[in-house]
Protein backbone atom coordinates (compact mmCIF):
# COMPACT_ATOMS: atom_id res chain seq x y z
CA UNK A 1 0.00 0.00 0.00
CA UNK A 2 2.61 2.65 -1.43
CA UNK A 3 0.25 5.32 -1.66
CA UNK A 4 -2.18 5.17 1.59
CA UNK A 5 -1.68 7.52 3.70
CA UNK A 6 -2.49 7.71 7.32
CA UNK A 7 -3.54 10.67 8.84
CA UNK A 8 -3.30 12.08 12.05
CA UNK A 9 -6.72 14.11 13.50
CA UNK A 10 -5.83 16.26 16.36
CA UNK A 11 -9.26 15.49 18.03
CA UNK A 12 -12.31 14.17 17.13
CA UNK A 13 -14.10 16.97 14.98
CA UNK A 14 -10.75 17.21 12.79
CA UNK A 15 -11.50 12.96 12.48
CA UNK A 16 -14.84 13.58 11.23
CA UNK A 17 -13.51 16.36 9.11
CA UNK A 18 -10.81 14.01 7.55
CA UNK A 19 -13.36 11.31 7.07
CA UNK A 20 -15.63 14.24 4.94
CA UNK A 21 -12.60 15.81 3.11
CA UNK A 22 -10.77 12.34 1.90
CA UNK A 23 -12.82 9.96 -0.16
CA UNK A 24 -12.28 6.46 0.87
CA UNK A 25 -10.50 7.16 4.08
CA UNK A 26 -11.04 4.20 6.74
CA UNK A 27 -11.43 5.41 10.70
CA UNK A 28 -8.49 2.83 12.04
CA UNK A 29 -7.99 2.23 15.50
CA UNK A 30 -6.51 -0.53 17.04
CA UNK A 31 -6.30 -2.69 14.21
CA UNK A 32 -7.01 -6.14 15.34
CA UNK A 33 -9.62 -6.31 12.31
CA UNK A 34 -8.86 -3.73 9.73
CA UNK A 35 -5.19 -4.09 9.39
CA UNK A 36 -5.92 -8.14 8.23
CA UNK A 37 -8.35 -6.92 6.07
CA UNK A 38 -6.00 -4.30 4.44
CA UNK A 39 -2.91 -6.65 4.44
CA UNK A 40 -5.13 -9.34 2.61
CA UNK A 41 -6.39 -6.42 0.57
CA UNK A 42 -10.02 -7.23 1.03
CA UNK A 43 -10.57 -3.34 1.72
CA UNK A 44 -8.27 -0.66 -0.19
CA UNK A 45 -8.80 2.67 1.76
CA UNK A 46 -6.79 5.04 0.05
CA UNK A 47 -5.93 7.00 3.63
CA UNK A 48 -6.52 5.83 6.95
CA UNK A 49 -7.52 7.88 9.67
CA UNK A 50 -5.90 7.25 12.92
CA UNK A 51 -7.93 7.39 16.26
CA UNK A 52 -5.98 5.33 18.39
CA UNK A 53 -3.95 8.48 20.01
CA UNK A 54 -7.04 10.46 20.58
CA UNK A 55 -7.62 11.43 24.18
CA UNK A 56 -11.44 11.92 23.71
CA UNK A 57 -11.64 8.12 22.69
CA UNK A 58 -10.03 7.15 25.48
CA UNK A 59 -11.25 6.47 29.03
CA UNK A 60 -13.92 5.09 31.21
CA UNK A 61 -16.06 7.33 33.52
CA UNK A 62 -19.40 8.05 35.39
CA UNK A 63 -21.72 10.10 33.80
CA UNK A 64 -25.40 10.88 34.93
CA UNK A 65 -25.81 7.91 36.63
CA UNK A 66 -24.37 5.88 33.71
CA UNK A 67 -20.63 4.27 33.22
CA UNK A 68 -19.07 5.82 29.80
CA UNK A 69 -16.68 4.12 27.50
CA UNK A 70 -13.71 5.92 25.50
CA UNK A 71 -14.56 4.01 21.88
CA UNK A 72 -11.08 3.46 21.91
CA UNK A 73 -10.31 2.13 25.49
CA UNK A 74 -8.77 -1.17 24.90
CA UNK A 75 -10.25 -4.10 26.21
CA UNK A 76 -7.28 -4.23 28.64
CA UNK A 77 -8.36 -0.84 30.39
CA UNK A 78 -12.03 -2.51 30.88
CA UNK A 79 -10.57 -5.50 32.23
CA UNK A 80 -8.52 -3.69 34.49
CA UNK A 81 -11.27 -1.27 35.77
CA UNK A 82 -13.20 -0.87 39.24
CA UNK A 83 -16.33 0.68 37.25
CA UNK A 84 -16.71 -1.55 34.56
CA UNK A 85 -16.24 -4.69 37.17
CA UNK A 86 -19.25 -2.87 39.56
CA UNK A 87 -21.93 -1.49 36.86
CA UNK A 88 -20.89 -4.40 33.67
CA UNK A 89 -19.31 -7.40 34.96
CA UNK A 90 -20.04 -9.12 31.93
CA UNK A 91 -18.38 -7.26 30.15
CA UNK A 92 -15.44 -7.85 31.84
CA UNK A 93 -15.92 -11.40 31.34
CA UNK A 94 -15.96 -11.16 27.93
CA UNK A 95 -13.29 -8.79 27.11
CA UNK A 96 -11.18 -11.26 28.98
CA UNK A 97 -12.12 -13.82 26.01
CA UNK A 98 -11.05 -11.97 23.51
CA UNK A 99 -7.92 -12.85 21.61
CA UNK A 100 -5.17 -13.26 24.38
CA UNK A 101 -2.83 -10.14 25.86
CA UNK A 102 -1.88 -8.39 22.58
CA UNK A 103 -5.28 -8.28 21.09
CA UNK A 104 -6.96 -7.23 24.44
CA UNK A 105 -3.97 -4.53 24.39
CA UNK A 106 -5.36 -2.97 21.09
CA UNK A 107 -9.14 -4.16 20.55
CA UNK A 108 -11.57 -1.95 21.16
CA UNK A 109 -15.46 -1.30 21.75
CA UNK A 110 -15.64 1.50 19.17
CA UNK A 111 -13.60 -1.46 16.72
CA UNK A 112 -16.18 -4.06 17.72
CA UNK A 113 -19.23 -2.28 16.89
CA UNK A 114 -17.84 -0.82 13.62
CA UNK A 115 -16.50 -4.14 12.47
CA UNK A 116 -19.93 -5.67 13.60
CA UNK A 117 -19.21 -9.25 12.83
CA UNK A 118 -21.85 -11.85 14.04
CA UNK A 119 -18.69 -13.37 16.27
CA UNK A 120 -18.05 -10.23 17.91
CA UNK A 121 -17.46 -11.07 22.00
CA UNK A 122 -18.95 -7.83 23.50
CA UNK A 123 -22.12 -7.51 21.14
CA UNK A 124 -24.25 -9.59 23.00
CA UNK A 125 -23.13 -8.03 26.13
CA UNK A 126 -23.99 -4.47 24.98
CA UNK A 127 -27.65 -6.06 23.21
CA UNK A 128 -28.45 -7.48 27.15
CA UNK A 129 -27.14 -4.41 28.65
CA UNK A 130 -29.30 -2.15 26.58
CA UNK A 131 -26.39 -0.03 25.58
CA UNK A 132 -26.22 3.32 24.19
CA UNK A 133 -23.70 3.75 20.92
CA UNK A 134 -22.55 7.19 21.55
CA UNK A 135 -21.42 9.05 17.75
CA UNK A 136 -19.92 12.21 16.84
CA UNK A 137 -23.37 13.32 15.87
CA UNK A 138 -26.31 11.76 17.62
CA UNK A 139 -26.87 8.32 20.40
CA UNK A 140 -27.74 5.02 18.79
CA UNK A 141 -29.34 2.25 20.90
CA UNK A 142 -27.68 -0.98 20.42
CA UNK A 143 -30.71 -2.74 19.68
CA UNK A 144 -30.92 -0.59 16.37
CA UNK A 145 -27.20 -0.68 15.88
CA UNK A 146 -26.87 -3.69 13.30
CA UNK A 147 -28.78 -3.47 10.29
CA UNK A 148 -27.55 -6.46 8.09
CA UNK A 149 -24.67 -8.81 7.57
CA UNK A 150 -21.33 -6.59 8.83
CA UNK A 151 -23.41 -3.36 7.96
CA UNK A 152 -24.50 -0.88 10.71
CA UNK A 153 -26.51 2.45 11.09
CA UNK A 154 -23.54 4.25 11.33
CA UNK A 155 -23.63 6.98 8.53
CA UNK A 156 -20.39 7.44 5.86
CA UNK A 157 -17.99 9.55 7.79
CA UNK A 158 -19.70 9.14 11.41
CA UNK A 159 -17.59 8.29 14.24
CA UNK A 160 -18.38 6.07 18.03
CA UNK A 161 -17.33 8.22 20.26
CA UNK A 162 -18.45 6.00 23.65
CA UNK A 163 -20.42 2.98 24.72
CA UNK A 164 -23.44 3.91 28.04
CA UNK A 165 -24.29 1.34 29.86
CA UNK A 166 -27.26 1.66 31.50
CA UNK A 167 -27.63 0.77 35.26
CA UNK A 168 -29.51 -2.76 34.27
CA UNK A 169 -26.04 -3.52 32.46
CA UNK A 170 -25.25 -5.09 36.41
CA UNK A 171 -27.07 -8.05 36.22
CA UNK A 172 -25.86 -8.91 32.72
CA UNK A 173 -24.70 -12.86 32.81
CA UNK A 174 -22.52 -13.86 29.84
CA UNK A 175 -20.84 -17.16 28.69
CA UNK A 176 -18.68 -17.80 25.37
CA UNK A 177 -18.23 -21.04 23.59
CA UNK A 178 -15.42 -21.42 21.51
CA UNK A 179 -12.79 -24.50 20.51
CA UNK A 180 -10.32 -23.37 23.01
CA UNK A 181 -9.81 -20.37 26.12
CA UNK A 182 -7.55 -18.06 24.26
CA UNK A 183 -7.29 -16.58 20.58
CA UNK A 184 -10.54 -18.34 19.63
CA UNK A 185 -13.43 -16.98 17.40
CA UNK A 186 -16.72 -17.82 19.19
CA UNK A 187 -19.22 -20.83 17.99
CA UNK A 188 -22.09 -19.19 20.25
CA UNK A 189 -22.27 -16.02 22.54
CA UNK A 190 -24.87 -15.71 24.98
CA UNK A 191 -25.49 -12.91 27.06
CA UNK A 192 -28.78 -12.89 29.56
CA UNK A 193 -30.38 -10.02 31.85
CA UNK A 194 -33.35 -11.09 33.97
CA UNK A 195 -34.76 -7.51 34.56
CA UNK A 196 -35.44 -6.23 32.08
CA UNK A 197 -35.77 -9.71 30.36
CA UNK A 198 -33.09 -9.31 27.92
CA UNK A 199 -31.27 -12.83 25.76
CA UNK A 200 -29.31 -11.99 23.39
CA UNK A 201 -26.76 -13.98 21.44
CA UNK A 202 -23.90 -14.30 18.72
CA UNK A 203 -22.25 -16.38 16.06
CA UNK A 204 -25.79 -17.57 15.88
CA UNK A 205 -26.80 -15.45 12.88
CA UNK A 206 -25.90 -12.82 10.39
CA UNK A 207 -25.38 -10.00 13.04
CA UNK A 208 -25.78 -10.14 17.14
CA UNK A 209 -29.08 -10.36 17.74
CA UNK A 210 -31.81 -10.51 20.28
CA UNK A 211 -34.34 -13.64 20.82
CA UNK A 212 -37.31 -11.61 21.07
CA UNK A 213 -40.01 -14.63 21.80
CA UNK A 214 -37.57 -15.81 23.82
CA UNK A 215 -37.08 -12.89 26.01
CA UNK A 216 -40.70 -12.30 25.56
CA UNK A 217 -41.42 -15.41 27.87
CA UNK A 218 -39.01 -14.88 30.16
CA UNK A 219 -40.39 -11.61 31.01
CA UNK A 220 -43.48 -13.92 31.84
CA UNK A 221 -41.35 -15.13 34.43
CA UNK A 222 -41.11 -18.69 31.68
CA UNK A 223 -37.60 -20.13 31.40
CA UNK A 224 -38.12 -23.13 30.10
CA UNK A 225 -40.54 -21.53 27.11
CA UNK A 226 -37.51 -19.15 26.87
CA UNK A 227 -34.78 -21.39 26.42
CA UNK A 228 -37.59 -23.59 23.91
CA UNK A 229 -37.96 -20.52 21.90
CA UNK A 230 -34.83 -19.41 21.53
CA UNK A 231 -34.75 -22.05 18.90
CA UNK A 232 -36.38 -20.30 16.71
CA UNK A 233 -35.39 -16.64 17.39
CA UNK A 234 -31.73 -17.46 15.86
CA UNK A 235 -30.68 -18.20 12.50
CA UNK A 236 -27.43 -19.87 12.64
CA UNK A 237 -25.43 -21.63 10.12
CA UNK A 238 -22.59 -24.41 9.10
CA UNK A 239 -19.13 -22.99 8.16
CA UNK A 240 -15.90 -23.21 9.23
CA UNK A 241 -16.45 -22.95 12.95
CA UNK A 242 -19.00 -25.14 14.15
CA UNK A 243 -22.51 -26.72 12.61
CA UNK A 244 -25.97 -25.14 12.60
CA UNK A 245 -27.38 -28.36 14.70
CA UNK A 246 -24.34 -27.61 17.11
CA UNK A 247 -24.82 -24.01 17.54
CA UNK A 248 -29.15 -24.17 18.40
CA UNK A 249 -28.44 -27.02 20.64
CA UNK A 250 -25.59 -25.16 22.55
CA UNK A 251 -27.75 -22.09 22.55
CA UNK A 252 -30.33 -23.70 23.76
CA UNK A 253 -28.05 -25.50 26.45
CA UNK A 254 -26.00 -22.54 27.40
CA UNK A 255 -28.96 -20.06 27.87
CA UNK A 256 -30.66 -22.64 30.24
CA UNK A 257 -27.43 -22.97 32.27
CA UNK A 258 -27.83 -18.80 32.68
CA UNK A 259 -31.08 -18.97 33.41
CA UNK A 260 -31.43 -21.39 35.69
CA UNK A 261 -28.55 -20.87 37.95
CA UNK B 1 7.81 10.38 10.87
CA UNK B 2 9.97 9.11 14.12
CA UNK B 3 9.61 6.82 16.80
CA UNK B 4 12.58 5.18 19.10
CA UNK B 5 13.58 1.77 18.09
CA UNK B 6 15.10 0.06 21.19
CA UNK B 7 16.59 3.70 22.84
CA UNK B 8 17.76 4.57 19.07
CA UNK B 9 16.08 7.23 17.47
CA UNK B 10 14.62 5.91 14.41
CA UNK B 11 12.97 8.08 11.40
CA UNK B 12 10.62 6.43 8.51
CA UNK B 13 9.86 7.98 5.22
CA UNK B 14 6.94 6.07 3.42
CA UNK B 15 2.91 4.83 3.49
CA UNK B 16 1.78 5.47 7.73
CA UNK B 17 -0.48 2.39 6.55
CA UNK B 18 2.03 0.02 6.13
CA UNK B 19 2.77 -2.66 9.03
CA UNK B 20 5.16 -1.73 11.66
CA UNK B 21 5.97 -5.46 11.34
CA UNK B 22 7.17 -5.04 7.59
CA UNK B 23 8.87 -1.27 8.35
CA UNK B 24 11.09 -3.31 11.38
CA UNK B 25 11.98 -6.09 9.03
CA UNK B 26 12.10 -4.36 5.88
CA UNK B 27 13.63 -0.71 6.21
CA UNK B 28 15.30 -1.02 9.41
CA UNK B 29 16.49 -4.00 9.67
CA UNK B 30 15.33 -5.63 12.65
CA UNK B 31 14.45 -8.75 11.28
CA UNK B 32 14.55 -10.30 15.24
CA UNK B 33 10.29 -9.51 14.97
CA UNK B 34 9.07 -12.54 13.03
CA UNK B 35 5.94 -13.12 11.01
CA UNK B 36 3.74 -16.12 11.69
CA UNK B 37 0.24 -15.83 10.37
CA UNK B 38 0.06 -12.00 9.56
CA UNK B 39 -3.28 -12.18 11.04
CA UNK B 40 -3.13 -11.55 15.42
CA UNK B 41 -3.28 -14.84 15.91
CA UNK B 42 0.06 -16.42 16.48
CA UNK B 43 1.75 -13.56 18.38
CA UNK B 44 5.34 -14.50 16.53
CA UNK B 45 5.64 -10.67 15.67
CA UNK B 46 5.19 -9.58 19.16
CA UNK B 47 7.00 -6.33 20.78
CA UNK B 48 6.46 -3.96 23.03
CA UNK B 49 4.78 -0.37 22.31
CA UNK B 50 5.49 1.67 25.17
CA UNK B 51 5.74 -1.16 27.32
CA UNK B 52 2.76 -2.57 25.92
CA UNK B 53 2.60 -5.89 23.90
CA UNK B 54 1.24 -6.04 20.78
CA UNK B 55 1.16 -7.98 17.40
CA UNK B 56 3.56 -5.75 14.65
CA UNK B 57 1.09 -6.97 11.91
CA UNK B 58 -1.76 -5.05 13.30
CA UNK B 59 0.25 -1.80 13.89
CA UNK B 60 0.14 0.44 11.34
CA UNK B 61 3.85 2.43 11.75
CA UNK B 62 1.90 5.70 11.45
CA UNK B 63 0.16 4.80 14.82
CA UNK B 64 3.42 4.64 16.29
CA UNK B 65 4.81 8.28 15.85
CA UNK B 66 6.89 9.19 19.09
CA UNK B 67 6.29 5.46 20.82
CA UNK B 68 9.01 4.00 22.20
CA UNK B 69 9.09 0.47 20.00
CA UNK B 70 11.02 -2.36 21.83
CA UNK B 71 11.99 -5.75 19.64
CA UNK B 72 13.74 -8.97 20.50
CA UNK B 73 17.08 -6.88 19.58
CA UNK B 74 16.88 -4.46 22.66
CA UNK B 75 16.54 -7.16 25.23
CA UNK B 76 20.16 -8.18 25.44
CA UNK B 77 22.55 -5.06 26.76
CA UNK B 78 25.59 -5.87 23.85
CA UNK B 79 26.26 -9.75 24.16
CA UNK B 80 25.03 -9.47 27.85
CA UNK B 81 21.64 -11.59 27.36
CA UNK B 82 18.72 -10.89 30.08
CA UNK B 83 17.71 -13.63 32.96
CA UNK B 84 14.99 -14.61 30.69
CA UNK B 85 17.15 -14.76 27.56
CA UNK B 86 19.66 -16.94 29.74
CA UNK B 87 16.80 -19.12 31.66
CA UNK B 88 14.91 -20.13 28.05
CA UNK B 89 18.65 -21.45 26.78
CA UNK B 90 19.34 -23.14 29.91
CA UNK B 91 15.75 -24.62 29.75
CA UNK B 92 15.41 -25.26 26.72
CA UNK B 93 12.42 -22.81 25.72
CA UNK B 94 13.28 -22.56 22.60
CA UNK B 95 13.65 -24.96 19.70
CA UNK B 96 12.84 -23.98 16.01
CA UNK B 97 13.19 -20.54 17.13
CA UNK B 98 10.24 -18.82 15.12
CA UNK B 99 8.01 -18.11 18.03
CA UNK B 100 10.74 -17.53 20.54
CA UNK B 101 11.05 -13.56 19.88
CA UNK B 102 7.53 -13.18 20.53
CA UNK B 103 7.66 -15.17 23.29
CA UNK B 104 10.26 -13.23 24.88
CA UNK B 105 8.86 -10.23 24.39
CA UNK B 106 5.48 -11.87 25.82
CA UNK B 107 7.26 -13.26 28.80
CA UNK B 108 9.35 -9.97 29.39
CA UNK B 109 6.05 -7.51 29.75
CA UNK B 110 4.16 -10.40 31.47
CA UNK B 111 6.90 -9.98 34.16
CA UNK B 112 7.07 -6.58 34.27
CA UNK B 113 3.71 -5.88 35.45
CA UNK B 114 4.11 -8.97 37.35
CA UNK B 115 7.22 -10.20 38.93
CA UNK B 116 5.62 -13.25 40.55
CA UNK B 117 3.40 -14.45 38.51
CA UNK B 118 1.82 -18.08 39.58
CA UNK B 119 1.57 -21.38 36.65
CA UNK B 120 -1.57 -20.14 35.73
CA UNK B 121 -1.09 -15.87 35.26
CA UNK B 122 1.99 -17.35 32.65
CA UNK B 123 -0.02 -19.81 30.62
CA UNK B 124 -2.90 -16.53 30.27
CA UNK B 125 0.14 -14.36 29.77
CA UNK B 126 1.73 -16.39 26.95
CA UNK B 127 -1.81 -17.50 25.55
CA UNK B 128 -1.35 -15.08 22.32
CA UNK B 129 1.96 -16.95 21.71
CA UNK B 130 2.50 -20.21 19.76
CA UNK B 131 4.45 -22.25 19.68
CA UNK B 132 4.28 -25.94 17.89
CA UNK B 133 7.69 -27.25 18.91
CA UNK B 134 7.73 -27.41 22.84
CA UNK B 135 4.78 -27.97 24.15
CA UNK B 136 5.14 -24.88 26.41
CA UNK B 137 6.04 -26.76 29.99
CA UNK B 138 9.73 -25.49 29.15
CA UNK B 139 8.93 -22.14 28.42
CA UNK B 140 6.68 -21.80 30.98
CA UNK B 141 9.46 -22.94 33.65
CA UNK B 142 11.90 -20.92 31.61
CA UNK B 143 9.74 -17.58 32.93
CA UNK B 144 8.97 -18.96 36.29
CA UNK B 145 12.58 -19.07 36.82
CA UNK B 146 12.69 -15.05 36.44
CA UNK B 147 10.05 -14.40 39.07
CA UNK B 148 11.63 -11.90 41.57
Amino acid sequence: MPDVACLQPRDVADAVRLCHETPDARLLAGGTDLMVMLHAGSVRPRALVNLWSLAELKGIRHVDGVVEIGAAEPYTGIIGSALVAEHCPALVAASRTIGATQIQNRGTLGGNLANASPAGDTLPVLLASDAIVVTDSRTIPVAEFFTGYRTTALRDGELIVAVRFPVSARGVRFRKVGTRAAQAISKVVVAVNREPARIALGSVAEVPLRARSAEALLAQGDVEGAVAAVAADIRPIDDVRSTAAYRRAVAQNVLGDLLRD
Amino acid sequence: MRFVLNGRAVSFEGSGARRLLDVLREDLGATGTKEGCGEGECGACSILVDGEVVNSCLVAVGQVEGCQVTTVEGLADGGRLTALQQAFIERGAAQCGICTPGMLLAAHALLEENPRPSEDDVRVGLAGNLCRCTGYTKIIDAVLACRT
